[in-house]
């Protein structure tokens, strides 16, 4: 027999489309008559629709769209608008910010001037996007948590490529736009200042990266584990706790000595979450501003453990007297 | 449905397919190196290995000559390097040397025939000057190369150019227009083992001698170091280095902090020498001969063709696995080194038995 699961339902309700909770006068923004696809269902709601645009969602989207057009021209030019070497070339192709030598001045376009474009267009975009957020969870009388997870991430994004850059009084130091480029800029980011995994905010950033989805396996399995008992209905269950939630909270208790209630695991996974670009933002904030080198930063302060010298003394030839430099 | 599942695991084979073309097979080999623990180890596909073998395998040694009796330069004209070592061993060294580098067409890929004093070929000019390279770096070298030394098959390997060589890079097509300027990155360029770091490593390192060392010296912020622009120039040198001698990283350095000596591998202090006798060479040898070499063998800027790791390693820890060629034919360990040698008597003349190649593995 069909049965009805949370998430890999075999059976689909059919309701009428729900235009949503009206909230007054902002209603005739709502665009478009609600379609079903069966495909969206299986996976959430089968409604699509109706959209809400509005002028700063239409703003971001043009914005974006010039950020992804200058990119992506640039890269097409980069191979002399051949669309095969486009496709071949594509995860290595990139647009770069200024080479060192420009400092924070305006280079001309090509060497680095559209890169600060593309930038700007693209952070106007994600601004403008948040604003939407936030604005539309205040319309419907929501509160703004979902804009400020939202922020988090904005955060860490406005460190790598502008606060820092900024900061370190170049913006060579920023990261560029592409697939492989950024990854091994990355790289390359660790390498210069000493190895990122010493810096204690990076250390964290991936403690709360980690508990993120070890908080969000836990608490899917538990709510999937208990909604035969009608454990889906979190938001009731915090203000009226039925046997679902008291089956819950004492599987944990038993496994572990301690269960999060209905309302606090989402308060335990909204700050890891947030935490993690939070934590992550300010640890590279810190590198090269303010160390220099997180190896030697750890050695000083007895994080990083120090091995036999298996191979012996290894001397830095320059430093030998005779020797050609 | 049934035909939207059919579907799916077409895409779902394609997919799995793609995603696992680019992997090696398994088992793959590791080697501790350095401390237990410390991720000290070199990783190995023992299928790659073993095709590697064959590339270095020692030519058998010519026969020894004796080094008595007349000097070349008292028989033949023209000689302006090793002309101390005697006939027998003069005349032994050109047929190896024509074996390394020209088998195909022998003497006559360097010499006129009919005139083998006369200089009028290019090749022989550039051969000339190759000797006298590897002297120097038999006697000025050993730092790198230690007492094993090279000879003209380190590189050349029984082909006229040798595999590995580099030129300067072809400047970007339309750079000069107003986007798609690549920076001299970005590419999928063999010389950075087909990473997007800066692709002109050898001119910047092994050839203008540009700082490799990119980190700062202490833990807080005191003197202005390297830039990220310069790190990922530096890294993309590593990654030759790495292709070049088919070992990762933690052959030189441990990974935790690539910059302190105090935390790397001897073999460190070996690389630091190649990177400055690579540097030499290519200056105070390859440079100079930039115009005696015919256009089609220059490069696309009409440089000369430069050495980097790979022409001696060829994908190798050590050249050969460490087998020395040198110690058959000492005339090229230095200048005048054979007129300084005792003779040998013919009797007493070394087994001519190839070197067997040494174990993969360091």
């Amino acid at each position: 027999m069909a049965e009805y699961q949370n998430l890999f339902t075999q059976v689909q309700v059919h309701a009428p489309s729900f235009p949503g909770v009206s909230v007054g006068r902002d209603d005739r923004e709502r665009t478009g008559t609600p379609i079903h696809v069966h495909l969206f269902g299986r996976l959430g709601d089968a409604q699509v629709g109706p959209i809400y645009l509005g002028w700063f969602g239409l703003a971001s989207l043009i914005c974006g769209f010039i950020a992804f057009e200058i990119i992506g021209l640039n890269m097409m030019a980069s191979v002399n608008w051949d669309p095969i070497e486009f496709v071949r070339q594509l995860f290595w192709l990139a647009l770069e910010p200024p080479a060192p030598h420009y400092g924070l001045s305006i280079p001309p376009l090509n060497e680095g001037g559209w890169w600060l474009m593309a930038g700007f267009f693209l952070t106007t975009s994600i601004l403008l996007w948040w604003v939407r957020m936030y604005r539309r969870a205040r319309a419907l009388g929501m509160g703004t948590h979902v804009a400020w997870a939202f922020a988090a991430a904005i955060w860490l994004y406005l460190v790598l490529g502008f606060i820092r850059p900024v900061l370190m009084g170049s913006w060579s130091e920023a990261v560029p736009f592409g697939i492989f480029p950024h990854l091994d800029w990355t790289a390359a980011f660790s390498i210069r200042y000493g190895n990122l995994f010493y810096n204690p905010f990076h250390m964290l950033s991936i403690a709360f990266l980690y508990g993120s989805t070890l908080l969000f396996a836990m608490h899917g399995a538990t709510i999937l584990a208990v909604s035969r008992f009608g454990g889906e209905r979190e938001i009731e269950q915090i203000v009226d706790r039925g046997t679902a939630s008291e089956r819950a909270a004492l599987f944990w208790r038993w496994t572990m000595g301690f269960n999060a209630s209905m309302e606090s695991i989402h308060r335990w996974a909204w700050w890891f979450a947030v935490l993690c670009p939070l934590t992550g933002g300010i640890g590279i904030l810190l590198t090269g501003t303010v160390v220099d080198n997180w190896y030697l930063w750890a050695v000083k302060h007895h994080v990083a453990p120090m091995y036999p010298a298996v191979f012996g003394t290894v001397v830095d030839p320059a430093t030998v007297q005779g020797v050609q430099p | 449905m049934n035909r939207l599942k059919a579907i799916l695991r077409v895409v779902a084979m394609l997919g799995a397919g793609l995603l696992f073309a680019a992997c090696e097979k398994p088992p793959i080999d590791t080697v501790q190196r350095g401390m237990r623990g410390t991720g000290m180890v070199q990783v190995y596909n023992p299928r790659i290995v073993e095709g590697e073998q064959p590339k270095n395998v020692v030519p058998v040694a010519i026969p020894a000559a004796p080094r008595e009796g007349q000097k070349a330069s008292e028989v033949f004209q023209n000689v302006k390097v090793l002309g101390d070592v005697s006939v027998a061993e003069f005349t032994r060294l050109m047929v190896a040397m024509s074996a390394w580098v020209a088998p195909e067409k022998g003497c006559a890929y360097c010499h006129k025939l009919e005139n083998m004093a006369d200089d009028s070929m290019y090749t022989k000019v550039v051969a000339r000057r190759m000797i006298q390279m590897t002297q120097h770096i038999n006697a000025d070298w050993k730092a790198h190369v230690a007492e094993t030394g090279v000879t003209c098959y380190t590189c050349h390997r029984g082909q006229p150019v040798p595999a590995e060589v580099w030129f300067q890079p072809a400047p970007q097509k339309h750079a000069t227009r107003m986007a798609g300027s690549k920076m001299q990155q970005n590419t999928p360029d063999a010389a950075v083992a087909y990473a997007s770091l800066p692709y002109d490593a050898f001119s910047r390192y092994l050839q203008k001698g540009q700082q490799i060392r990119v980190n700062a010296v202490s833990a807080l912020p005191t003197a202005p170091h390297g830039s990220l622009a310069d790190t990922e120039g530096t890294y993309g040198l590593m990654m030759h280095m790495s292709d070049a001698l088919g070992v990762n990283c933690t052959y030189c350095h441990n990974s935790r902090a690539f910059a302190p000596w105090s935390e790397s591998t001897p073999q460190r202090q070996t690389a630091w020498h190649g990177i400055r006798m690579a540097r030499d060479l290519n200056n105070d040898y390859m440079t100079p001969l930039t115009g005696t070499f015919p256009a089609h063998r220059r490069g696309p800027t009409g440089d000369v063709a430069k050495l980097n790791c790979a022409t001696c390693h060829q994908g190798a820890y050590k050249p050969l696995y460490g087998s020395s060629m040198l110690k058959d034919y000492l005339a090229l360990s230095a200048p005048g080194a054979q007129a300084a040698l005792p003779p040998v008597a013919a009797a007493e003349a070394p087994a001519p038995a190839a070197e067997p190649a040494a174990a993969a593995k360091p």
